[in-house]
């Protein structure tokens, strides 16, 4: 080898060991994220077939009240929102700032899951469980795949706030923190997706 | 307290099932009983089972694969034996619904808990060192997906002596898997089984597509990579992509049965077809999962073994990526039967015949490749030729298929049921079994008998061709698939040569075993001291056989394709570096396999409807990853000394290895075997 080509070697084996772990899960939790899609789709597909089999039960008219579900998807919204202000407070690097943000996130998400349980509560009280009608069972599936979505983020987010606590805002910590904030922004995506075409199409 | 679970549930009266569930559990308390004679519990704890030791994994993976391939391989031969009796007066041995398990169990057995485990143990052993890495991007996560997969398979194995397996068939189409057609656990078996495994399945892809991507050595562009790995790559996009879909359609099902929902019922809004679309959605990018990898393998094997460079490796790149989208493509030719349009067909039969042209070009570039190179026959070369001609018939037959009019008639035929096993038999298996032999040497430091290896593959081919080709006539003569009995007589001796081949594949089995174990006694003979016994040309081949834990001690630059070759031709391969550094492993960890104990306990208590233990076991599930997500302490360093002394020792047998053997610079020459060391 030409020392010329040693040079470059060396070169490139620095830049190697410098992109890190962390590039790499960044880049996996997105993989994740893409498969996340591909199984809300499939739960969408699903839907579209079945938004008009009811079986001679309740139509979507008859069951959503849309402004019920905008105060619901005004609390999930701002909860993204307020992660992106916790996020601020990440790279400034203040902990006590990001642990108030998480909190309000947190406030906020747990607001919008326990509305979304009154909801499907009351639904099922009436008679209108998912065993009614194909198009009731593809509802209550698409949504509540949703919602065990943010409850499982909600409970990644208790434990971040234990983290961000205990062990500030060291590097995996914030790592985390940012890969947290993808899977709460992706899910406000997935419910603009479930407002427009299970609760805005449902009422049409 | 235990849901649905009673005594009952054991089929005690079933002298076949108890005789199976009896000798599974000897050959256990046998294993168990060695382990515990050789003292060798502890080790198996440290080395093994809580290896996040990318290497370990593979080899643990592959381990499973064989093990369900004698699974599903008996299932086969019951099978062949009923359908060689059961005709017109004779019943035959099996029951309808022990048969209809059966046939259930050999399929999810054969693609889910063989060929998948097999394939990803292959790229568990290979890809990380092809790459030039040190392990994968996420080694825990490896460890939990190997513990899932596992799990997957147990339940089907405790299906046997618990309750019963699925009669719907590896499909599981509705509304037979609906409650009201199949009210027993057997359906649930089948549907949490693929669950558990489907999820570490993805995590396997999204772990290797990250390794693949952010992971290669520094010089080795996509377009240096070797071919195994664009195949493993392509193979990840379609794990993720078709995974979750298949996730999607067991959990409807699984709402079907458990909350009484109708997404496929018969009545209340369900559509059964919207099953079937969405199964194939993922089953069809199935195939190409489990085939990609295949086609890896003999991208690897044929050019070591011709002694030249693959040819044509930019158009072999482009057919994988061809093939990925295209998979996607073709779905709804597993039931042109539906009744979708005439055009809608036409579509889907056009796809499919396309598809076919990518995997073609694949077959010729092959062929050029051995085209006047100096082949060697050895066992992986072998079942490669093998492949080629039994996988043309396969994809001839396929193309036929592909016609829908000829499809209404062959529809559900055995001359299916002889095109897939055409298709994955040589195009999966038979490379999975070269790659096995190939890479042998790389995880264990020793050969494989060549004399057994070709008994077992010429016990293979022959067996294939004269199982499966009466299948073929079969179908033309109008037998339909899984049936228990029959009263065509014309059927019987076509089925006669089938099981006849079955007892020959039988043998193959059997060859398999004997040259694993001849080869053990006979290891000494035949260690690999290079870590290059082919004379390789990918990266793999650089380091020992087996590795050092870190694979190696200084990550290689990549000047060109085949890199490996470069180097030996250039001079740097066994360049002695200037200096060691420190390395960075990942720690092993005890909590994938604790993650796979609750995985069980969840996916039998929901089989069983024990509502406490499957809470329990989610929240020790959830617990486990939250504990371990707290753990910032997952490393641990191997100090430059130590990593000298272990390069400095192989250093020491590779010139021990060079005086005792001829030089092999040549690129037909195989090492000779080596004296004991």
């Amino acid at each position: 080898m030409t020392p010329q080509v040693q040079a470059i070697d060396a070169a490139l084996l620095a830049a190697h060991e410098h992109h890190d772990a962390r590039d790499a899960q960044a880049f996996g939790f997105w993989l994740y994220i893409l498969s996340d899609l591909i199984l809300f789709s499939s739960l969408f597909a699903t839907f579209a077939v079945q938004m008009r089999s009811f079986a001679g039960g309740p139509t979507g008219k008859d069951l959503f009240d849309l402004r019920y579900v905008a105060v619901e998807t005004l609390l999930l919204l701002l909860s993204s929102a307020s992660y992106g202000l916790a996020m601020l407070a990440v790279q400034q690097g203040r902990s006590a700032r990001v642990m108030r943000w998480l909190g309000v996130t947190f406030l906020l998400g747990l607001g919008f899951i326990l509305m979304e349980v009154h909801e499907f509560y009351g639904l099922v009280l009436a008679g209108h469980g998912p065993d009614r009608s194909g198009f009731i069972s593809a509802y209550f599936t698409l949504v509540g795949t949703h919602g065990t979505h943010v409850t499982f983020g909600l409970i990644w987010m208790a434990a971040m706030l234990f983290q961000v606590g205990f062990k500030g805002l060291s590097k995996p910590v914030a790592g985390r923190l940012l890969r947290l904030s993808v899977f709460w922004h992706f899910l406000d995506i997935v419910w603009i997706g479930v407002f427009s075409v299970v609760y805005l199409l449902g009422v049409m | 307290m235990l849901g649905k679970l009673t005594l009952s549930a054991i089929p005690y009266h079933n002298p076949i099932i108890m005789g199976a569930v009896g000798f599974t559990i000897l050959v256990g308390l046998v294993i168990l009983g060695l382990i515990t004679r050789h003292g060798a519990w502890r080790y198996l704890w440290t080395e093994w089972l809580t290896s996040v030791d990318h290497k370990r994994i593979g080899v643990m993976y592959i381990v499973l694969a064989l093990i369900m391939l004698l699974r599903g391989f008996a299932d086969a031969i019951m099978m062949r034996v009923q359908q060689m009796v059961a005709e017109g007066a004779s019943q035959g041995y099996l029951p309808p619904g022990h048969f209809d398990q059966i046939f259930g169990a050999h399929g999810t057995i054969m693609i889910l808990f063989m060929a998948m485990p097999f394939l990803v143990g292959l790229w568990n052993v290979v890809i990380p060192q092809q790459l030039g890495a040190r392990d994968v991007a996420f080694p825990f996560l490896n460890s939990v997906s190997f513990w899932l997969t596992a799990v997957g398979a147990m339940l089907v194995m405790v299906s046997l002596g618990i309750g019963d397996f699925s009669t719907a068939g590896w499909t599981g189409y509705p509304p037979l898997s609906e409650l009201g057609y199949s009210p027993t656990s057997g359906v649930d078996y089948w549907i949490w089984a693929i669950q558990i495994s489907g999820v570490g399945t993805l995590l396997t892809g999204v772990n290797f597509l990250a390794t693949i991507v952010k992971m290669r050595a520094p010089g080795m562009t996509f377009m240096r990579m070797p071919v195994f790995a664009w195949a493993a790559l392509v193979t990840c996009v379609l794990i993720i992509l078709a995974f979750p879909v298949l996730t999607v359609t067991l959990a409807l099902l699984t709402l079907d049965r458990y909350l009484d929902m109708h997404f496929f019922s018969n009545g209340l809004g369900g559509n059964m077809m919207m099953y079937l679309n969405l199964f194939w959605i993922w089953g069809h990018p199935e195939v190409y999962i489990v085939i990609l990898p295949a086609f890896g393998v003999f991208s690897e094997v044929v050019p070591t073994f011709s002694g030249k460079p693959l040819f044509g490796y930019k158009t072999m790149v482009y057919a994988t990526a061809a093939i990925g989208i295209l998979s996607f493509s073709v779905w709804l030719h597993h039931f042109f039967t539906m009744g979708s349009s005439a055009n809608v067909n036409a579509f889907f039969g056009i796809t499919t015949m396309i598809i076919a042209v990518p995997t073609g070009v694949k077959i010729f570039n092959w062929l050029f490749t051995m085209y006047r190179g100096r082949v060697q026959f050895t066992p992986p070369i072998l079942w490669t030729i093998g492949f080629f001609s039994a996988f043309l018939v396969g994809g001839v037959t396929g193309v036929l298929l592909a016609v829908p009019p000829a499809d209404y008639l062959l529809h559900n035929s055995l001359f299916l049921v002889a095109h897939f096993h055409n298709m994955l038999i040589p195009g999966a298996l038979f490379a999975y079994l070269a790659g096995y032999m190939y890479w042998f040497p790389k995880a264990f430091g020793f050969r494989l008998n060549e004399k057994w290896g070709k008994r077992a593959f010429w016990a293979w081919l022959v067996g294939f061709y004269v199982a499966f080709i009466p299948l073929y006539v079969l179908g033309f003569m109008g037998m339909p698939r899984r049936m228990e009995h029959y009263s065509d007589p014309a059927w019987l001796p076509w089925l006669e040569v089938a099981a006849i081949g079955a007892v020959i594949i039988l043998f193959g089995i059997i060859f398999l075993v004997v040259q694993l174990v001849v080869s053990i006694r006979e290891r000494q003979a035949t260690r690999d001291l290079t870590g290059d016994p082919w004379n390789g040309r990918t990266l793999e081949w650089a380091t020992a056989s087996p590795p050092a834990v870190y694979n190696v001690a200084r990550i290689p630059v990549v000047n060109a394709l085949d890199s490996f070759w470069d180097m030996k031709q250039q001079g740097p391969a066994y360049e002695k570096p200037p200096e060691y550094a420190d390395i960075h492993m990942p720690r092993n960890s005890p909590a994938g396999f604790v993650i796979g104990v609750f995985a069980f306990l969840f996916g039998f208590a929901m089989i069983w409807h024990i509502w406490w233990l499957a809470i329990a076991s989610a929240v020790g599930m959830l617990a486990t990853v939250v504990a371990r997500s707290l753990n910032d302490d997952i490393e641990y360093v191997i100090p430059a000394a130590e990593v000298e002394r272990t390069e400095n020792e192989r250093r020491r047998l590779m010139a021990q290895a060079a005086t005792q053997s001829p030089a092999d610079t040549g690129a037909d020459v195989i090492p000779q075997p080596l004296p004991q060391v």
